[in-house]
C-alpha cells in the first residue's frame, strides 16, 4: 500500500505542476515593463504594407444586419463599417456628409431639412437614390416590422413619427419624402440642434426597396442577401456563425480613402483564448477584461479608449408609495459624497475608467467651438468624508431616525458585485448608523425592479444615442420612463424644456440651459451619485493604425486603418 | 420486440409532450424579457415589438399556438440571438462541429478507456494498475475548462503543434477539443471497466474456464470483458448525449460554433424560441438514445429481457 500512496502524491504533484505553469504562463509575456508608461500604442504611422489584412476579435455573434431590426453594440459596428448614411463620424468624431452632397439647406425654423445625395452607388451597381432612405425610414417606423430602434431614434424627432408607430397614422405620413432622386426632404417635429450626428446612426441608413422586397423573409439572412453601400462589404456570413469578412468595396464613394482589403473578424467569447490568439499573432487587436487588465496594465502593447458610458446610483425616494429616507437632501447628499471614486477605479474595477463626478461624459459632447461640455460644469459633489459625515447627521436629524437600512440594487456579474460590494463597504464606513444590504441580481431582473420602482439604491449605467448632452439629462424629468425613483424638480424640467423648444437654435444659451441642468441634478439635487465613466482597456499590435473609436452607433470604424511594418 | 419499441415510442411522445409543457412555463417565469434594448424603450415602443413575436397574447393562448406549431415540426424563428432566423435551421447549423468533436472525443475517451481499465484490472496492483488509477481519477477530477485551457496554452500557443482555437483548419481544429472532451468519458470508463472486470474474473464461471484450460486473453476478451460491459453502456448513453449535444465550455474556449455555447447564449437574452427549439432537440436525442440503450442492453447480455417473459 505505501506504493500506491507515492504514487498518489506523484499523480497529485504533477496536475499541480501543470496547472501553476499554466497559470504563470502570461508573465514571462510581458517582459516590457521598464518601457515607459504611454497612454497605449497608436501605431507606428509609418508606410502602409502590401499586405492589408486585418485580424480581430469580435465577442458576440451578428444578431442581425438588417438596418430596421439592429439594436445592440456588435450589429451597429458592422452595420456603420459596411454601410453609410447620409453622414459619418469622421475621424475626429465629428458629423460630416456622406451620402448627402454637402451640408443640408435647412429652414429658418429649423423643421425642414432638404438634403442632396451624391452619386453613390449599392454594392451591385445600382445608384442609391432618395427614395432608398424614405423605404428605409417607412419600414424602420412601421408597427408591422417591430423595429426596436426605429420608434426609440425617430419617436419626437422626425414629424408625425410617434403616431405612425402607434398605428394611428398611416407610414406615408412620416415626415420624409423624395422630391426627386437626388433630393430628399426631412421635417422635424422640433428642431433638433444634433441632427447631423443622427443621420450617422444606423436606424437612419438607406435599404434598397427592390433588392428588398425581392428577398423577402430571407433579407440580411446571410452575406449574400444583404446590399452595402459602406467602404466594406461583408462576406463569408452565414447568418449563425462565429465568422465573418469584411472585404473592400469597389463600389464606395469613397473607395480611395480606404486601405484594408480586407478585416477577418471571429467570434471569442472567451478572454483566455482571445489573448492567447493575439500572442500566437494571428489577431491584431483584443480586449482585456478582469483579471486580464490588471495582468496587461503595464504592457507596452496595451491601448486604453475611453467610452461615453455612466455608471451611477438612482436614489429612490419613494418605494412602495411611500417617502425613503432618499427623499431627503442631505440624506442623499451624505450617500453622494460618502465613497471614494479614485480608489475604486484604480483597485476595483482597474481597466483604465474614470472616477466620474458628472452625468454627461467627457471627450463626448462639443459645442460649436469644439469645447467639451465637460469644461462647463467641471466636477461636482465629489467624495468628501468630512462633508458627507456633516450632510448626514444633518439628514437624519431631520427625519428623526438614528438607524438607516438601505437596499441597495446591483448586477450579478463578478464586477458589479465586487463594486457594490466596495460601496457597501465605503457606505458603511463613512455614514455611522448606515447598514447597507446588497440585491445582486441578473440585468432583466434589475430592469423589472427598476420599472415597478421596487429598490432603494440601484447602480445603473447609460451609454449614448446621439451625440448631445441631453441623451443623459432628458432622462431625469418628471414622469420620463427612465426616471423611475420619483426626483421631480419643476426646475430643471423647464430647462430641459427650454433647451428642447425655444433654445433649441440657440446653440449658446441651449448649452449653457443643459449645464445648468445638470448643476441641478447632481450638485443641487443630488438626485443620482455619478460614480465612473467606463473605460476599455486591449492589446493592439503595433503594426495597426487608424482605427477610430467612436463615442455612439457603431464603436469603430475601420475605413482610415492600415497595417504598416508587420512584414 | 416490435411491439415493445412501439409501446417506447409512444411513451416518448409523451415524455416529449411534458417536456415542452413544463420548459414553456418555466421559461415563461425567467425574468427578462427578449428585447436587447428593453432599458431605452418606453413601454408603448415595446409592446410594438412584442406584438410583433405575439408575445402580447395570453400565455395559454402562446402555449397552444407553440405546441400546435411544434406538431407540424415547427420551432418558431428566433427573436432576439438571431433575429429572424428560423430555429431549426440555427440548430442544423450550429450541430456538426458539436457532433464531430462529440463523436470523436466519444470514441478516443470509451476506447482509451477500455483499454486502461482492462489493463488495470488484469494487472491488478501493480504500477500499471495504479498509473490508469491516477489518469482516470485526474480526468474524473480537473474540470474540462481547466484542461482544456492547458491543452490549448501548451499545444496550441506553446509547441504550435496545432491550432490555438477557431474552426478554420479542418480536422486539426478539432484535435485538442476532442481530446479535452475524451478525458471525461476516459476516465469513467475505465474505473467501470476496472471495478467489473475485477468483479468478473473472481467469480466462480472464470475459475471454471480457467480449470477448462482457456487461454488468458480468451478468459479476458470472451467472457470477462463481455460482462463488464453491461454497467458501462449504462452510463455511456447519457454521456454520449450531453458530449454530442456539445460542451459549453469547451465549444466556448476553443470559439467552435457549436450548440452548446449557443444554448446558454440563448437563455441568457431571453430567445424563447430557441431555448424551446434547443431543449426538445436535446430531449429528443436523450430519449432516443435511451432506448438504443436499453435495445443494446438485450443483444449484451441476453438475460436481460425487454418485452415480458413468453418462455
Amino acid at each position: 500500500m505505501k506504493n500506491s500512496k507515492i504514487l498518489w502524491l506523484f499523480g497529485l504533484v504533477l496536475v499541480l505542476s501543470a496547472f501553476l505553469a499554466a497559470c504563470g504562463g502570461g508573465d514571462d509575456t510581458d517582459t516590457g515593463t521598464e518601457t515607459t508608461e504611454t497612454e497605449g500604442t497608436e501605431g507606428n504611422g509609418g508606410e502602409p504594407d502590401s499586405v492589408q489584412e486585418l485580424n480581430l476579435i469580435q465577442s458576440a455573434e451578428i444578431p442581425t444586419m438588417d438596418v430596421s431590426m439592429a439594436e445592440d453594440a456588435v450589429a451597429f459596428e458592422i452595420l456603420n463599417n459596411v454601410n453609410e448614411g447620409l453622414f459619418r463620424l469622421n475621424e475626429e468624431n465629428i458629423a460630416e456628409p456622406a451620402l448627402a452632397e454637402g451640408e443640408p439647406e435647412v429652414s429658418e425654423d429649423g423643421l425642414t431639412y432638404t438634403f442632396k445625395l451624391r452619386d453613390a452607388n449599392w454594392s451591385d451597381g445600382t445608384p442609391i437614390t432618395a427614395n432608398d432612405f424614405v423605404f428605409a425610414w417607412q419600414r424602420a417606423i412601421d408597427p408591422d416590422t417591430g423595429s426596436p430602434y426605429g420608434p426609440y431614434m425617430m419617436a419626437g424627432t422626425i414629424k408625425n413619427a410617434t403616431e405612425v408607430s402607434e398605428g394611428s397614422m398611416e407610414v406615408s405620413e412620416l415626415g420624409i419624402t423624395a422630391e426627386d432622386d437626388n433630393t430628399l426632404v426631412v421635417e422635424l417635429e422640433r428642431p433638433t440642434p444634433y441632427f447631423m450626428s443622427l443621420m450617422a446612426f444606423g436606424t437612419f441608413y438607406p435599404l434598397n426597396e427592390e433588392f428588398v422586397t425581392e428577398q423577402g423573409g430571407d433579407y440580411a439572412s446571410n452575406s449574400e442577401t444583404i446590399l452595402y453601400n459602406g467602404p466594406f462589404t461583408l462576406t463569408n456570413w452565414d447568418g449563425t456563425g462565429l465568422t465573418w469578412t469584411m472585404e473592400k468595396n469597389a463600389e464606395y464613394w469613397d473607395a480611395e480613402t480606404v486601405q484594408l482589403d480586407a478585416v477577418n473578424v471571429d467570434v471569442v467569447k472567451e478572454t483566455s483564448t482571445a489573448v492567447n490568439l493575439y500572442q500566437s499573432g494571428e489577431k491584431d487587436r483584443v480586449g482585456l477584461s478582469g483579471e486580464f487588465a490588471l495582468q496587461y496594465a503595464e504592457d507596452p502593447e496595451v491601448l486604453r479608449e475611453q467610452e461615453p458610458v455612466l455608471f451611477y446610483l438612482k436614489f429612490n425616494q419613494e418605494r412602495d408609495g411611500e417617502e425613503t429616507a432618499m427623499a431627503n437632501e442631505n440624506i442623499r447628499k451624505a450617500l453622494a459624497t460618502g465613497f471614494n471614486k479614485q480608489s475604486l477605479v484604480d483597485v476595483v474595477l482597474a481597466n483604465g475608467s474614470l472616477p466620474a463626478n458628472y452625468l454627461v461624459p467627457t471627450e463626448f459632447a462639443f459645442n460649436e467651438a469644439g469645447e467639451d461640455f465637460r469644461e462647463i460644469n467641471g466636477d461636482m459633489l465629489g467624495f468628501n468624508a468630512d462633508e458627507a459625515k456633516t450632510y448626514w447627521e444633518q439628514g437624519l436629524e431631520e427625519i428623526g431616525e438614528t438607524e438607516v437600512t438601505l437596499e441597495l440594487l446591483g448586477g450579478d456579474t463578478e464586477l458589479a458585485g465586487k463594486m457594490d460590494a466596495y460601496l457597501k463597504d465605503q457606505l458603511e464606513t463613512n455614514l455611522e448608523g448606515l447598514t447597507v444590504n446588497l440585491k445582486a441580481v441578473p440585468f432583466g431582473v434589475r430592469l423589472e425592479l427598476d420599472e415597478a420602482q421596487d429598490y432603494d439604491i440601484q447602480n445603473s449605467g447609460w451609454g449614448p444615442d446621439f451625440q448631445d448632452p441631453m441623451t443623459f439629462l432628458d432622462l431625469f424629468v418628471t414622469g420620463s420612463s427612465h426616471n423611475l425613483m420619483s426626483y421631480s424638480n419643476e426646475e430643471f424640467d423647464t430647462l430641459i424644456e427650454q433647451a428642447k423648444g425655444e433654445l433649441a437654435q440657440d446653440a449658446e444659451g441651449r448649452w449653457e440651459a443643459m449645464a445648468q441642468a445638470e448643476k441641478l441634478l447632481i450638485e443641487e439635487d443630488a438626485a443620482i451619485a455619478p460614480i465612473y465613466q467606463r473605460g476599455i482597456m486591449s492589446l493592439q499590435k503595433p503594426y495597426v493604425n487608424n482605427i477610430v473609436k467612436h463615442p455612439f452607433g457603431g464603436d469603430y470604424s475601420y475605413k482610415w486603418a492600415y497595417i504598416s511594418g508587420k512584414e | 420486440m416490435a411491439r415493445y419499441i412501439g409501446k417506447r415510442l409512444i411513451y416518448m411522445f409523451i415524455t416529449l409532450a411534458l417536456i415542452a409543457t413544463f420548459t414553456f412555463f418555466l421559461m415563461k417565469v425567467l425574468p427578462g424579457s427578449p428585447i436587447a434594448s428593453a432599458d431605452k424603450l418606453s413601454p408603448e415602443q415595446r409592446a410594438v415589438v412584442e406584438a410583433r413575436y405575439g408575445l402580447d397574447q395570453p400565455l395559454p393562448v402562446q402555449y397552444f399556438n407553440y405546441m400546435f406549431g411544434l406538431l407540424q415540426g415547427d420551432l418558431g424563428i428566433s427573436i432576439n440571438q438571431f433575429k429572424g432566423a428560423d430555429v431549426t435551421d440555427v440548430i442544423l447549423s450550429r450541430m456538426g462541429p458539436s457532433a464531430q468533436i462529440g463523436f470523436q472525443g466519444m470514441v478516443l475517451g470509451t476506447f482509451l478507456g477500455i483499454l486502461f481499465g482492462m489493463v488495470a484490472a488484469l494487472r491488478q496492483n501493480t504500477w500499471v494498475d495504479y498509473t490508469s488509477t491516477i489518469v482516470a481519477i485526474i480526468g474524473i477530477s480537473i474540470p474540462s475548462f481547466v484542461f482544456a485551457s492547458l491543452l490549448q496554452y501548451w499545444f496550441g500557443l506553446k509547441w504550435d503543434l496545432f491550432p490555438v482555437a477557431l474552426w478554420k483548419d479542418g480536422f486539426m481544429s478539432s484535435v485538442l477539443p476532442s481530446i479535452a472532451l475524451a478525458m471525461f468519458p476516459l476516465a469513467t470508463a475505465a474505473r467501470f471497466i476496472r471495478t467489473e472486470m475485477i468483479e468478473v474474473l473472481g467469480s466462480d464461471y472464470i475459475t471454471l474456464a480457467k480449470a477448462k484450460g482457456a487461454s488468458g486473453s480468451e478468459i479476458a476478451f470472451k467472457h470477462a470483458f463481455r460482462n463488464a460491459l453491461i454497467p458501462l453502456v449504462t452510463v455511456l448513453g447519457p454521456m454520449a448525449v450531453s458530449i454530442l449535444t456539445g460542451s459549453l465550455v469547451v465549444e466556448q474556449i476553443f470559439a467552435i460554433p457549436g450548440i452548446g455555447e449557443q444554448f446558454v447564449k440563448s437563455i441568457m437574452v431571453n430567445d424563447f424560441s430557441i431555448i424551446m427549439g434547443t431543449t426538445m432537440f436535446f430531449s429528443v436525442f436523450l430519449i432516443a438514445i435511451i432506448l438504443i440503450v436499453d435495445i443494446l442492453y438485450g443483444v449484451i447480455d441476453p438475460r436481460i429481457r425487454l418485452s415480458g417473459g413468453k418462455n
